[in-house]
């Protein structure tokens, strides 16, 4: 695989040579339509990788599969030298804890204010006082500029919200490993900065290793150390940013500067329109 | 052939539908015993203790009015068909014993699980089932929380502690809808009315009707959790998977119900 671009070291690039994901002939099919067809994928402990593709190319179902959510059809996933779907419940616990996941929609706990979602991470999986949780939420809460809406409930505030204290609590547990999905979707654009500079952040200052899925291209360049492109269940492109900027793959291209004309078809039907409309 | 295959194949469909479906129930049973007692002993993971108070207040303060207005109706009711017939036999008096004895034996935990089911089956079904379509489950399981130990365990268990406490309560109210007619519209004298019920209630009644109410509220509370657990399809399927948990649950309580009343007619 690629090593480290200069460009990604000169932002402080905190990537090594550990692999901390192995993605090995992924997939995946729901009701036997297949969404994953054989990805193959590695992630180095340091690193920020950038999981892009259209939407509906299975982003989400790859980041699924690859924190143990969904099962593959075939193939496997090697997290942290463990292999995920041969694990049990309590093996799956135990890595769980070292990594953290924002969801696309936030999946905030309802029932719960926004201090109570972050701190309880903290209070099941550690014995720390009731009085250091409180601060530790705090600090997670100021990461993402939420301090002061601590003890409202998720109804009470807006999607972006959500959102940021979704990675708040992606971060209580000060993970190995942070899943972003789709992190800038339903953002303004200076908060989807904040998020990006905060993902970078992470990385660069504590080696955290990112996997964020996005399709937002501005953003996947800024936080990116190494991009790989989905396209009909496969990784069809893989490289630093700056290759991927430059290179001259038409699938690629017309991906990243969103041109409507392409070899990406608008339409995903596989029957034929005319057959469709008259059977 | 043919005509035999047209009319078994459906049967046995919904025979292999309905045991996928009770093993199901009883997996989740034993998940929800194992995470009751074993889990926390094993130091895996504790009650959710604050939860479960929540649920337990949830559950019975909120739905007591309701099962009080019920029940003193169901006795009403009872009183007077008991009368009915009673009257020509001209032993009305008896409206006492009969009403006192139904009603702890069975009226009592029967209508409470009917109330509950309405009440608080429907609320965690469509808590739980809207936790999955937010991806709330997904987020739980992820975060090494597991969900049949956060969500099913402290709703079961308020359902356990609870049941038998509101059918109590109940009985007494369905007792006192009955006294209600005897005394003031039949003419039983209230002393006469009151000794007649106690008089005719043993010990092994009031037993039978607590097992019932701890049954059903197992039930209730279970068939609730694994409608929401298997919600697919958004809202919608929100609201499908609570029509399907009351409906269920009634059949369930109703059938559950007639095989304890027949254990208990032969064997206590
Ligand atoms: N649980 C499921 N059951 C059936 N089909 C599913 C399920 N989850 C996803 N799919 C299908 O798999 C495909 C990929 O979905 P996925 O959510 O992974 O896409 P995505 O790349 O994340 O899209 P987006 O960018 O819009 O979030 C879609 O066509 C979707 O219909
Ligand atoms: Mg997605």
């Amino acid at each position: 695989m690629t090593p480290p671009s200069t460009e990604a070291r000169a932002r402080g690039s905190r990537r090594t040579d550990e692999v901390v994901i192995e993605v090995k002939d992924l997939h995946v099919a729901f009701d036997g339509r297949p969404v994953l067809a054989g990805v193959d994928l590695r992630v180095y402990r340091g690193e920020t990788l950038v999981i892009m593709g259209g939407s509906g190319c299975g982003k989400s179902t790859l980041l699924r599969t690859m924190i143990g959510a969904l099962r593959p059809n075939r193939g496997k996933v090697v997290l942290l030298g463990k292999d995920l779907h041969a694990l049990d419940e309590d093996g799956l616990d135990a890595l769980r804890k070292r990594f953290g996941i924002l969801f696309q929609s936030g999946a905030l706990y309802n029932s719960m204010t926004v201090g109570e979602n972050v701190a309880l991470p903290l209070r099941e999986h550690t014995s720390l006082d009731e009085a250091i949780i409180r601060i530790m939420v705090k600090m997670k809460l100021e990461l993402v500029g939420l301090r002061d809406f601590e003890s409202l409930v998720p109804s009470q505030i807006s999607g972006g919200m959500r959102k940021r204290v979704g990675l708040a609590r992606a971060l209580a547990l000060d993970p190995e490993i942070i899943f972003y999905d789709e992190p800038g979707a339903g953002l303004d654009p200076v908060v989807a900065g904040v998020i990006d500079k905060l993902i970078a952040d992470l990385s660069r200052k504590l080696g955290v290793t990112s996997i964020v899925v996005t399709h937002e291209m501005g953003s996947a360049f800024r936080v990116a150390d190494r991009m790989v492109m989905l396209y009909e269940g496969r990784v069809v492109a893989e490289g630093p940013p700056e290759a991927i900027r430059a290179t001259a793959d038409p699938l690629v291209r017309q991906f990243i500067h969103g041109e409507p004309d392409g070899p990406i078809p608008l339409r995903r039907s596989k029957t034929d329109y005319a057959e469709d409309l008259l059977a | 052939m043919r005509v035999l295959r047209a009319a078994f194949e459906p049967i046995g469909r919904s025979t292999l539908a309905l045991l996928e479906y009770l093993g199901g129930l009883a997996l989740l049973l034993w998940d929800g015993v194992w995470w009751m007692v074993v889990g926390p002993l094993r130091g895996k993971g504790r009650i959710r203790r604050e939860e479960s108070f929540f649920q337990m207040r949830r559950l019975g303060i909120d739905s007591l009015g309701i099962v009080a207005l019920v029940i003193f109706f169901v006795g009403v009711i009872l009183a007077f068909q008991m009368a009915y017939v009673l009257k020509t036999l001209g032993v009305t008096e008896y409206v006492a014993n009969i009403t006192g004895v139904a009603m702890t034996r069975e009226m009592a935990p029967l209508l409470v699980a009917m109330v509950m089911t309405g009440f608080s089956g429907a609320a965690i079904t469509a808590e739980i089932g809207t936790m999955v379509v937010s991806e709330e489950v997904l987020a739980l399981e992820t975060s090494a929380l597991n969900p049949v130990r956060f969500l099913v365990v402290p709703r079961v268990l308020a359902s356990m502690v609870i049941m038998p406490f509101v059918s109590l309560v109940a009985t007494y109210i369905g007792i006192a809808g009955g006294f209600f007619v005897g005394n003031a519209l039949l003419g039983i004298e209230a002393e006469k009315y009151l000794s007649r019920t106690l008089d005719s209630l043993k010990y092994k009644d009031i037993f039978t009707g607590l097992v019932k109410a701890e049954a059903f509220g197992v039930l209730v509370a279970l068939i609730a959790c694994h409608e929401g657990f298997h919600v697919t399809g958004g809202a919608e399927g929100v609201g499908r998977a609570t029509t399907n948990a009351v409906v269920r649950s009634i059949v369930a309580i109703i059938v559950c119900d007639a095989l304890f009343t027949a254990f208990f007619y032969y064997f206590l």
